[in-house]
């Protein structure tokens, strides 16, 4: 569903990875690690379409991909329900039922009145990563989704993605340095680091 | 699009929203001009239209770089730049809801407070008009010079200085179009002018708003 071929992407002008090549099959996930700075964040961006690729291919299904990182997106003066109903609504699913199974899954139910601004570190997250189960996308790319969570939230996080999102025939792309639980292989990027003398894009250095 | 429409405006009337912002300005600054200037009503009447547009545009200036800013923080914008809204119809929409939350109250305002200025009588339909038809592109310019500036610390006085000569056109059609329905004359043809003037930013800008933010969020 997902396959990246020979890619290589770019950080502030310079090749951080080159030829980068994996598969992911319907259903299946993929654990990206590597040291800080490997350029984990690069690959998900570049591969969500945030920015371009200096060479090679991402093909998936058009229109259902999701980027999630660190920034939730989270407006502090709206209500929990209003911050993912905006979300359902930008990708044209109005359902409430979808709504209500996500504030559920994520433990939010009580929390569903609450403004944006008085939530926790760990409640946001989780509120963030919420979105993803009310916006509908097949593809998913998570910098780090479990960062500031606690260990019941991760297993809460962990048995969405591998239950409802895997199980529905979803594909994950999953930055990570601790073990979610979930089974799903592993890539370890430090094979495909960038020689740092090779030129990147010259004209990136412009733009 | 209507969805971020709608969140934009509740965003801004709830609280640390910054509505009613721009129009506190221009009533302040409507409000303290007769004073600068001294009891002249010769005088008031004839800077009025100057003077009216003058503080709409800088009421509109005053917010524009809240416009991309908060949604570029909290990572909002690149959350919407991957979802299926085009980035074109994002800069319309802010576009409109800065103009709706900027530029529609002073322009219901502004002929309530023609008094003040001592304003002629036959000016005041012409003012309404002008601002109904020249806000639009204010609020228009500023979301693309938000754009440009959105991942800039500070980036507010760059925003003013990239802005402020793209306004001078509106501002110069809209004070003559008060102007001449002051005097008596005709002023259709500064009105078509800042007509075109919006049309022409709503058709080009949206673009180039999109590629700017494209730019800022790689």
């Amino acid at each position: 569903m997902l396959t990246v071929t020979d890619l290589c992407c770019a950080r502030g002008g310079l090749a951080v990875l080159t030829d980068v090549s994996f598969d992911v099959d319907a259903g299946k996930a993929l654990i990206l690690r590597g040291p800080n700075g490997i350029g984990k964040t690069t690959l998900l961006r570049t591969m969500a379409g945030l920015q371009p690729a200096l060479a090679g291919s991402i093909t998936y299904p058009e229109d259902e991909a999701a980027y999630a990182s660190h920034a939730d997106g989270i407006k502090s003066a709206l209500t929990v329900t209003e911050n993912l109903k905006f979300w359902a609504d930008v990708h044209g699913l109005s359902d409430p039922t979808g709504l209500e199974t996500a504030l559920e899954r994520f433990d939010l139910t009580d929390l569903r009145e609450r403004l944006g601004g008085t939530l926790s570190a760990g409640q946001k997250r989780r509120l963030g990563l919420a979105r993803l189960g009310v916006i509908g996308r097949k593809v998913l790319f998570l910098d780090e989704p479990t960062v500031s969570l606690d260990g019941f939230s991760v297993k809460l996080f962990a048995d969405w993605l591998q239950n409802n999102h895997l199980a529905g025939g979803g594909v994950a792309v999953i930055a990570t340095h601790i073990d979610l639980g979930i089974d799903a292989p592993e890539l370890d990027l430090t094979p495909f680091k960038a020689d740092p003398n090779a030129g990147g894009g010259s004209d990136e250095a412009f733009l | 699009m209507i969805a971020l429409l709608l969140r934009d405006l509740r965003l801004a009337v709830r609280a640390g929203g910054g509505f009613g912002l721009g129009l506190a300005f221009f009533l302040i600054v409507i409000v303290l001009v007769p004073f600068g200037v001294g009891p002249q009503s010769d005088l008031l009447t004839a800077i009025a239209p100057g003077i009216f547009w003058v503080a709409s545009l800088l009421a509109a200036l005053l917010s524009l770089d809240r416009i991309f800013a908060l949604d570029f923080e909290d990572g909002s914008l690149t959350l919407l730049a991957t979802s299926p809204l085009p980035l074109e119809g994002v800069g319309l929409i802010k576009a409109l809801a800065h103009w709706v939350t900027t530029g529609l109250p002073l322009t219901v305002a502004a002929p309530a407070l023609g008094f003040m200025l001592v304003l002629a009588p036959e000016a005041y339909s012409y003012l309404l008009l002008s601002l109904l038809l020249g806000t639009p592109a204010l609020s228009m310019i500023g979301t693309f010079g938000a754009a440009l500036t959105v991942g800039l610390r500070r980036g507010g006085l760059l925003l003013s200085v990239l802005v402020l000569p793209l306004y001078i056109p509106t501002l110069i059609y809209g004070a003559e179009a008060v102007r001449r329905g002051a005097e008596g004359l005709d002023p259709s043809g500064a009105l078509i002018l800042l007509g075109g003037i919006t049309a022409g930013t709503f058709a080009i800008l949206p673009f180039a708003t999109a590629a700017v933010l494209r730019i800022n969020l790689r």
